[in-house]
């Protein structure tokens, strides 16, 4: 695994987890210049959970992207964990996104015809562990989501809301710096999204994930500790939750 | 070493997924695969063949014929006339170190009789040299010597259709023949050779000493000549030498002229069956590479289907992406899966070919020839054709944009 030179890395101890500075995206479309972002700064800290909000075509999956390093900004600086991906090759952004980055789907993208413990290992193929130790971690993670009963079943023999567990599995399993959230409930019933709110705010309060998640619902939002809203490619506001809603703690039990 | 295996089980479940599928991209392969094997099998057994036949004619051989005459505006073939004498055949033999064996030959066709069978046959009056030059052992019997050539004694050696033909189960040696109504004493019977590559029958023949067929046979008007002379050189190498030394040693023992033609021609017969074997290479070669355009049109197949399943597992492909697979993981898995598609085609398709080839082989009577070599090339083959053909599909995936694919319907 190589990173970029850490001449950036910043020696403070309150060095945030996320640093965003004038982020700038600009999709050509034929003739027609779309400015998805245009100018975004922002921090976030180790252990934050915070929702984005916007409308369709707000620039919040773009942020998302490039947060996630699946995306390149035209111009202005993105560190994760005093990493900046600018100058890095698409292999070593592979690495980046492996080591330091879990997402979670509105989709869920699980492998079909591949078995829900299976899927969790997947990051760890790619990292290069070994069987016995791939097998044991993809179980944990498992565990950690209350599905160690179903660890050999499919994806199509499980429920959306168990299938969105195993996704979240999958994206804890390298134990990232980070857990990105695409639309997380965007597929669910309102019971079964408090679930996942339930499994976001345990990981995030018991273990200090830090986690970002893009929602368009206020109900979702709410579980979050810090709201940032998009509006044209930037941020129109961002402020603090003061009051989270606690989703119900039974969700892993059955 | 756990990447690589890793990878081997996701291309095998891959494959599983879609056994029809599968299986038919396989059968391009298996057919190519077994289209060259058994394609090779028949020119090497063609190539073999012409190789046992020019064993059985004898190695390195030359026949020096006597010349070619004019009788009244009427040209004959060669050895019509007889120019060669003994003698030449002894000056051949003496003169030229790089010559084994000589075997003077004086010859026709005449009609053989044993009780009251008979049969006709080809009669060689010669030297006991000639079964050393044509390589030719005896079944039974015992062989002439230089003293029956000397004494001109009444004794002979049967080619096995000869046998068949007057000995019906009877055990020919010591038996009596007449040739031409000259009794002769059969003393060996010669090992079956079978036909040449003219598709004459070698074993219709009867071999009697040199001297007695001219006294007896064939000889009376123009004696101490011979119709042909067999000449075998030590090794391949000096053919051209003795052939072009053969012709110098005769022209100056016939006083032929610089202007004149030769009253006899010296024959390369290992030369002209050396093309026969060069053109039968040709021709495997060419049966090779017929059906080695199966196996690329094969290959064509694999990259189709490939492409296709590139395009249903875009979204697989972004997700693996998306959680850090690299460009070469993903190369490395279609790759892995066309290879495997390619290698398990290329093992049915060698069981093919050769179950084709035996199938052939019996309805056609052609001789076929498997070689190690040929199958595991042909298997190499189609391992490659996997790698080429899987090579661009491959690739396209691996250069796949993970959001673009993630969000492929």
């Amino acid at each position: 695994m190589r990173f970029a030179p850490c001449s950036l890395r910043l020696k403070g101890k309150m060095e945030p987890l996320i640093q965003v500075q004038d982020l700038v995206k600009v999709y050509s479309l034929g003739e027609v210049e779309v400015q998805a972002l245009q100018g975004v700064s922002l921090s976030i800290d180790r252990g934050e959970f915070v929702a984005i909000m916007g409308a369709s075509g707000s620039g919040k999956s773009t942020f998302m992207n490039i947060l996630g390093f699946l995306d390149q900004p035209t111009s202005g600086q993105y560190l994760l964990d005093g990493i900046n991906g600018e100058r890095l090759s698409r292999d070593e952004l592979a690495g980046i996104r492996n080591q330091k980055i879990g997402f979670v789907f509105q989709g869920f993208n699980l492998l079909s015809r591949t078995s829900a413990v299976e899927n969790v290992e997947l990051p760890l193929i790619y990292a290069g562990t070994p069987t016995s130790k791939r097998k044991e971690m993809a179980r944990n993670a498992l565990s950690q989501v209350g599905l160690e009963g179903r660890s050999h079943h499919h994806p199509s023999q499980l429920s959306g809301g168990e299938q969105q567990r195993v996704a979240i599995a999958r994206a804890l399993v390298n134990q990232p710096s980070i857990l990105l959230a695409d639309e997380p409930t965007g597929n669910l019933d309102s019971k079964t999204s408090e679930e996942i709110m339930g499994i976001f705010q345990r990981l995030n309060r018991e273990m200090g994930i830090t986690i970002i998640m893009i929602t368009h619902e206020p109900d979702i939002a709410s579980f979050a500790k810090r709201d940032i809203h998009f509006r044209d490619g930037k941020i129109v506001d961002d402020h603090v939750n003061l009051a989270p809603s606690n989703a119900v703690r039974e969700e892993v039990e059955k | 070493m756990t990447r690589l295996l890793a990878s081997l089980r996701i291309a095998l479940r891959a494959l599983m997924v879609n056994k029809m599928r599968s299986a038919l991209t396989m059968l391009g392969i298996i057919i190519g695969v077994g289209a060259v094997i058994a394609m090779i099998a028949v020119g090497s057994g063609a190539k073999k063949r012409i190789a046992e036949q020019i064993a059985s004619m004898g190695s390195n051989m030359l026949i020096v014929l006597s010349g070619s005459s004019t009788s009244g505006g009427l040209r004959f073939g060669s050895g019509t006339v007889p120019t060669l004498k003994v003698d030449d055949a002894k000056a051949i033999s003496t003169e030229i170190p790089a010559v084994k064996y000589v075997a003077p030959t004086l010859g026709g066709v005449a009609q053989v009789v044993f009780g009251n069978q008979n049969w006709s046959t080809v009669i060689n009056g010669t030297t006991p040299e000639i079964l050393e030059i044509r390589e030719w052992p005896l079944s039974s019997g015992r062989s002439f010597t230089q003293q029956d050539v000397d004494g001109a004694t009444k004794v002979c050696l049967l080619g096995q259709t000869v046998v068949d033909n007057l000995f019906g189960g009877i055990d020919p040696i010591g038996q009596v023949i007449r040739i031409k109504n000259v009794p002769f004493t059969v003393i060996g019977v010669l090992a079956p050779k079978g036909q040449s590559t003219g598709g004459q029958d070698q074993d219709d023949t009867i071999i009697v000493p040199l001297t007695t067929a001219q006294k007896r046979l064939f000889g009376m008007q123009f004696p101490g000549m011979v119709r042909l002379i067999m000449v075998q050189a030590r090794e391949p190498e000096v053919m051209k030498d003795v052939e072009n030394q053969i012709n110098d040693l005769l022209r100056q023992r016939h006083h032929i002229q610089p202007n004149q033609d030769n009253d006899f021609s010296v024959r390369n017969l290992t030369e002209i069956m050396s093309t026969a074997q060069q053109s039968a290479s040709v021709m495997s070669l060419l049966l090779g590479a017929i059906a080695s355009i199966s196996l690329i049109v094969g290959g064509i197949g694999i990259m189709n289907i490939m492409l296709v399943s590139v395009t249903e597992r875009t979204r697989e492909i972004g997700i693996r992406i998306a959680v850090g697979a690299k460009g070469r993981d993903i190369l490395l898995q279609f790759l892995i899966e066309s290879l495997v598609l390619s290698l398990i085609g290329g093992i049915l398709g060698i069981g093919v070919g050769i179950a084709g080839t035996v199938v052939l082989a019996t309805f056609t009577q052609w001789p076929t020839l498997f070689s190690i070599e040929a199958i595991f090339l042909a298997f190499l083959f189609s391992g490659s054709v996997g790698v080429f053909f899987g090579f661009y599909p491959a690739r396209k995936a691996s250069l796949l944009n993970p959001i673009e694919a993630l969000r492929y319907e």
